[in-house]
């Protein structure tokens, strides 16, 4: 059941220039699954739609989210400064999230390009990599390949990514791995997969979309749109969709409730 | 304590509506609030046949508010009539559809459709839409047009009719007295403001539209002199919207001549608003001693 709720800053740090990494302690919580999101809404109300924001990690608990999200205007401007302890009203959980049975018995690329990196952690967590803390789900996947895509040196969460396996790093700039993208990286790195989750800039996606097309994968990307309500009533936020969408019943799906997260083939981007 | 209200002979619990665009069909919201509180859901705007709206981005915020050019995405009275009309069924609330066009026979062919099915109260004809090329606003910006398209409405409507007004004209007096006179049985104001945002690091336009509507806490001043004006300028019952998010809101548009109210961006901001402005209005009237709310309307 998705709330409004208020929720407690337990800490706050600047991990990279502009990127910010907060834990907050919050019963939604218990039930947040990798690649599903919440809405902060800014204390200033002249600022007054809610920042969709990803979730990073669950705490092994499940009490506390750790997001981890870019300075991008006035309301993220207004999150970067919350102290622990702070309250912060959040509207949760709330989109899809990624499909962690299509990765049984497969391997599986996790991509991530700037700050579509964050929502990848979860996820390797729940798939299972190396050293996952969730048991339940470690058997589902053949084997894990973590591709990061970053602009520069400044590789935020990197290590922690590090603890689940082997990480392939790609940098714009060409100072950490390979220069170009992530899939720049699996070209020269040569690696392969049987699926693939992704969430990253459009001209990513749009790159993974189209190799998945070429190997015959499935890929599911995780996409942004501008959003109002978070919630599905405002159709502000919708991606076109090859097929006519069983909801909208025209050519649009609603990324904040039928996504984020689709399948590459199934929307045009 | 009195809070029904009686519009064009539909009573309704309290004068707590949705605004149309804001609230789908109930359903998102319906986890957040019970729509058993509700004086009337109306409905997001439907057309007889699917539209896909406008290309992204259709949201953008603006101090204290935002812009939309949403385009009227539905998905046509087929889908609706199966769909949603048997969801809201399920609550004891009214049930208003917006209606929307590019023709007056595509306004006649759905209102038609509308009229066999018994628990709709009221239809709500939008032609004051800012974000759609053709028909909608075309209809609403000139006085002779808003007369004629009534008056088609009121040929075909089986349920009472509110006609949504537009702000974007200049005088709402005139739009109002045009929408009277060829019959309507309500009038409802205002609709978004039409606006515009540049984002200067970019330089591209906030929207794909170029231009969307505005609403929010931000164009309430505005809309509370319009329902003023028009309240006024007429017989017929107003329904005054824009930028209500409390209960304090909505008293001021029933004192400036709303016989009801709906809330609209708001929704977004809190999902809980619509009961909020319920409960709001409620604890006024307790507090000045109000025993029936109607005594509020037009009372400044």
């Amino acid at each position: 059941m998705k709330q409004k709720q208020n929720a407690a800053v337990f800490s706050q740090e600047e991990i990279a220039p502009g990127i910010y990494d907060m834990w907050i302690e919050t019963s939604l919580a218990k039930q947040a699954r990798p690649g599903q999101f919440l809405c902060i809404y800014p204390r200033d109300k002249s600022t007054l739609l809610p920042r969709p924001i990803s979730i990073c990690e669950v705490s092994e608990d499940r009490q506390a989210l750790r997001i981890v999200y870019r300075l991008a205007g006035s309301g993220t401007r207004e999150f970067s400064y919350y102290e622990k302890g702070e309250n912060i009203s959040v509207l949760g959980i709330l989109g899809n999230g990624f499909p962690l049975e299509a990765a049984a018995g497969k391997r599986v690329f996790l991509m991530g390009g700037g700050i579509g990196i964050p929502p990848i952690l979860e996820l390797v967590k729940q798939l299972g990599g190396n050293g996952s803390q969730d048991g339940a789900m470690s058997a589902v996947c053949e084997e894990v390949t973590m591709i990061l895509g970053y602009r520069d040196e400044k590789t935020f969460l990197r290590e922690d990514f590090e603890k689940y396996g082997r990480v392939y790093t790609a940098t714009e700039d060409g100072s950490v791995g390979t220069r170009g993208n992530v899939m720049d990286a699996v070209r020269e790195k040569e690696l392969t997969a049987d699926v693939i989750y992704a969430c990253g800039p459009m001209p990513m996606l749009r790159a993974v979309k189209a190799y998945a097309a070429e190997q015959k994968i499935k890929a599911y990307i995780s996409l942004e749109e501008h959003m109002a309500c978070g919630v599905g009533a405002c159709l502000g936020c919708v991606v076109k969709t090859k097929e006519i969408h069983h909801h909208s019943h025209v050519h649009n799906a609603r990324i904040c409730t039928d996504g984020p997260v689709f399948e590459a083939a199934e929307v045009t981007i | 304590m009195n809070t029904q209200v009686t519009i064009a002979g539909v009573t309704f619990k309290n004068p707590v509506m949705t605004a149309s665009g804001t609230f789908g069909s109930g359903m998102e919201y319906g986890e957040f609030v019970d729509l058993n509180r509700l004086g009337a859901v109306v409905t997001k705007g439907v057309a007889n046949v699917p539209w896909e709206g406008n290309p992204v981005p259709r949201v953008a915020e603006v101090y204290g508010g935002m812009l939309n050019a949403i385009g009227l995405q539905n998905p046509g009275i087929d889908v609706f009539l199966k769909r949603d009309i048997p969801f809201l069924k399920q609550y004891d609330t009214k049930i208003i559809v917006n209606v929307c066009g590019r023709t007056v026979e595509d306004y006649v062919e759905t209102v038609e459709r509308l009229g066999e099915e018994q628990a709709v109260s009221m239809l709500e004809i939008n032609v004051s839409c800012p974000n759609v090329k053709e028909g909608a606003i075309a209809f609403g910006q000139k006085a002779d047009a808003l007369y004629h398209i009534t008056a088609e409405m009121k040929k075909y409507a089986k349920q009472p009719v509110i006609m949504k007004l537009s702000p974007n004209v200049t005088d709402i007096t005139e739009m109002a007295k045009a929408a009277e006179a060829a019959g309507a049985d309500a009038l409802s104001l205002i609709n978004t403001i039409t606006g515009m945002k540049i984002d200067i690091h970019k330089r591209k336009f906030a929207l794909a539209n170029r231009t969307g509507g505005m609403s929010g806490p931000a164009i309430k001043p505005v809309a509370v002199r319009m329902v003023y004006q028009a309240a006024h300028a007429v017989k017929i019952p107003v329904i005054g919207m824009g930028g209500i998010a409390t209960g304090e809101d909505a008293v001021e548009f029933l004192l400036a001549g709303a016989s009801a109210v709906s809330v609209g961006a708001m929704n977004f901001v809190n999902p809980y608003a619509t009961v909020e402005v319920v409960e709001g209005i409620e604890a006024y009237m307790k507090q000045y001693h109000v025993e029936d709310v109607s005594e509020l309307i037009g009372a400044v």
